[in-house]
């Protein structure tokens, strides 16, 4: 950093139809380093990096939200247009505009580009998957583009880092020669505003591209059996077969050596640590505590995999095509379909996700119904209960029974989902849905780099969690459990003296129709903080109550009967136990009475699943 | 289970001539050019909510002179369509496709 030059720093911002590899061409950028925030106000997800240009400009990069007008109707849309128009409160105007568009597919993209030169924003035109349009034949008269829409033209190949220094020498140029503040001139285009530029980015088609001599056929070949309406619906379901089974076998190996990992880690510390108090708190607490969750990192990891990988490749708005209809049945946008998938993983970026649906009716009842899908949260209860009390059994010769059991509950969870959708259109709002048009992208090979970069991605959210919230959580768990001691010469578990016992043993007369003993009440207080904080807590509060540091699942299967194992289950399809989806809800709807809503109606049904289940099971 | 819309579109049809069809009564394999981009017809849908869609028909490059061709129907009630348009592929419902009409290739111009 020796550059005398002095230059001007530089603010850039990506903007561009979605699927035209923007992201990608962000990471190549930027070397993938992104802060990633919110915009103020809203979760919309800011993200932005940070690079030396050629000139030795430091130059910030943003990457807008993929749209085809700057004329905004999703919270997304509104962000992409306020950022370009230097209207969004304590964000700067960028200095320059970079157009990133899909080489194969460039007439929308040129008719979003005319509206942009509207605002007077020096721009800069990257022309991504150049390698694809050359592949297909497609010729593209670099020079007359250029003059045609009056800014620079580079050809990039995003993935492979191909064409950044040209583009960035373009920047660069264009940076130097255009410093005045210029006046936006656009306004919301009307129909026949939005026909002319049609026309004019035909005209200048014609005049700067030759159409592909070998056209992609892939894309319809892939089509013809992934949208066929029977080989479609029969693939669809083999992948979340897939998916599911994946995370449950696949995942083990590491889960049993992480486990591992932690049991030694917690006897080293009985063994070097004086006893008492601290001992007790470390291993107990803390060790045991966050290795309890931190065990089920691989099947999140795994079932991220699946997601990004098949977002990457172009297959989730074929799932949406084909779901859109049973979506559709329920009062939902097949659009919904994505942010419902996300809440598998987890609740939060599904509902942040459901951003991309326009209309707010229809928004909200995805916000409402996101978090009975099944979250990864759930994995490690479900993991822990099925683990104890279904036998591990194969049925037909390949199928675990285990594994039936978590696709029963993943199924429970997406039907009660979409039949609470049902009945929360009915009674809180009729009338016509929101339009479902969308555009199917050609399908791509995705990259390994971009699909282990959002994986990690996810796993550092996840451990950051886990540090954060759980650890705390774990240490205040420990201490409820702990604290007050029991008296000296009283007989019983230590814990029956502690708080975590008095709340515990408050709660359980009203858990009882339901099967749950105090253990387990108890671990639904701080469960509240987080749904795999349960088990953390169970952990917790056997460990101490029992004085031996045992399996836990071995534990449970000696404590609880089978209706009970079966009736926390039940509760947990739909219990709201997951404070900060309450929080998000609160923070996307700008409103308390959904997350109420929310929190009502899920209680609710949690404890009438869970009651109907215990009473039924106890017959047997 | 797919007469529904064939039936509900039927007086809408009557009033186009002949080899000029709404999308949303095209079958898979019917190619054309669009012809107009006018949701006029669309049913259940106040004038505002007409003009927002016109307007997010032409911004996905449904556009006069656009050549169009139905490649796939959804599962139930063959909605919702999949159709190519210029090179590129959009999916949208029947009730949208309303807002599209197409004159269908091999018909009199």
């Amino acid at each position: 950093m020796n550059a005398p030059v002095p230059v001007r720093d530089l603010r850039i911002a990506l903007v561009g139809n979605p699927n035209s590899g923007k992201t990608a061409l962000f990471n190549a950028l930027t070397g993938g380093r992104a802060k990633v925030a919110n915009y103020a106000g809203v979760t919309v997800e800011r993200k932005e990096g940070f690079l030396t240009s050629p000139a030795g400009r430091r130059v910030s990069v943003l990457d807008l939200p993929g749209t085809y007008s700057l004329r905004a109707r999703s919270p997304d849309e509104e962000v992409t247009r306020d950022v370009v128009l230097g209207k969004r409160a304590g964000e700067r105007a960028p200095d320059l505009l970079v157009c990133v568009a899909d080489a194969t597919n460039l007439r929308l993209v040129l008719r979003l580009i005319l509206e942009l030169k509207q605002t007077g924003q020096p721009a800069v035109l990257a022309l991504n998957m150049i390698d694809i349009a050359q592949r297909q034949g497609i010729d593209i008269d670099l020079e007359a583009l250029s003059r045609e829409i009056g800014m620079p033209v580079v050809t990039t190949v995003a993935t492979r880092k191909r064409g950044i220094e040209d583009l960035l020498i373009a920047i660069d140029e264009t940076a130097a020669v255009s410093d005045a503040q210029t006046v936006s001139g656009w306004h919301s285009p009307s129909a026949g505003e939005i026909r002319d530029s049609h026309r004019e980015a035909e005209r200048i088609i014609k005049i700067a591209v030759r159409p592909p001599k070998r056209p992609d056929t892939w894309t319809g070949k892939i089509d013809s059996v992934l949208l066929h309406p029977v080989s479609g619906i029969v693939i669809l379901l083999a992948i979340l077969f897939l998916m599911f089974q994946a995370v449950f076998s696949w995942a083990t190996p590491i889960m049993d050596l992480i486990k591992a990992g932690f049991d030694w880690l917690a006897m080293q510390v009985t063994a070097h640590v004086p006893n008492g108090l601290i001992q007790s708190l470390i291993a107990d607490g803390v060790i045991s505590g966050v290795g309890s969750v931190l065990v089920f990192l691989p099947q999140i990891m795994i079932l991220f995999f699946f997601i990004i990988l098949l977002e990457d490749f172009g297959y989730m708005a074929r799932a949406a095509f084909l779901m859109d209809r049973i979506m559709g049945g329920a009062g939902l946008h097949g659009r919904a379909f994505i942010p419902l998938l996300s809440s598998f993983a987890c609740a939060i970026p599904g509902i942040m996700s459901t951003r991309v649906i326009d209309q707010k009716r229809d928004r909200l009842t995805t916000i409402l119904v996101a978090p009975l899908m099944t979250c990864s949260a759930r994995i490690p209860i479900y993991t822990l209960i099925i683990s104890a009390f279904i036998p591990n059994k194969t049925l037909w010769g390949w199928v675990s029974l285990q594994g039936l059991v978590m696709l029963g509950l993943y199924v429970a969870g997406m039907v009660s989902a979409l039949a609470v959708a049902f009945i929360f259109r009915k009674v809180f709002w009729r009338g016509a849905s929101e339009p479902f048009i969308m555009e199917l992208p050609a399908y791509k090979t995705p990259d390994p780099k971009n699909v282990a970069r959002n994986v990690l991605l996810r796993a550092e959210i996840f451990l950051k969690r886990a540090g954060t919230t759980i650890l705390s959580m774990m240490i205040l768990i420990w201490f409820l459990s702990t604290v007050p001691f029991k008296p000296a010469g009283a007989v019983g578990p230590a814990i029956d003296y502690s708080f975590a016992g008095i709340i515990g043993h408050t709660l359980q007369p009203l858990l009882a129709p339901i099967g749950f003993n105090w253990q387990m009440a108890v671990a639904l207080v701080p469960g509240m903080a987080a749904r795999e904080v349960a088990v953390g807590a169970l952990g917790t509060v056997y460990a101490i109550g029992e004085g031996q540091p045992g399996q836990l699942a071995t534990t449970l299967a000696g404590h609880w009967s089978l209706p009970t194992a079966l009736a926390f289950l039940a509760w947990y399809i739909f219990a709201p136990q997951c404070a900060s989806t309450l929080g998000v809800v609160k923070r996307e709807t700008n409103a308390w009475r959904w997350p109420i809503i929310m929190f009502v109606y899920m209680i609710a049904l949690a404890y009438v699943a869970a009651l109907i289940t215990f009473q039924v099971a106890s017959r047997f | 289970m797919n007469v529904q819309w064939r039936q509900g579109s039927a007086v809408g049809a009557a009033s186009l001539p002949a080899g000029v069809v709404r999308l949303s009564e095209a079958r898979r394999g019917d190619r054309g050019v669009v012809l107009a981009v006018s949701p006029d017809a669309m049913t259940g849908a106040d004038s505002e909510e007409r003009e927002e869609l016109e307007r997010r028909l032409l911004e996905i490059g449904f556009v006069e002179g656009a050549r169009i061709e139905l490649l796939h129907e959804g599962f139930i009630g063959r909605d919702p369509i999949a159709v190519r348009l210029d090179d590129m592929r959009v999916a949208l419902r029947r009730r949208e496709a309303q807002g599209v009409i197409i004159t269908l290739d091999g018909a009199a111009g």
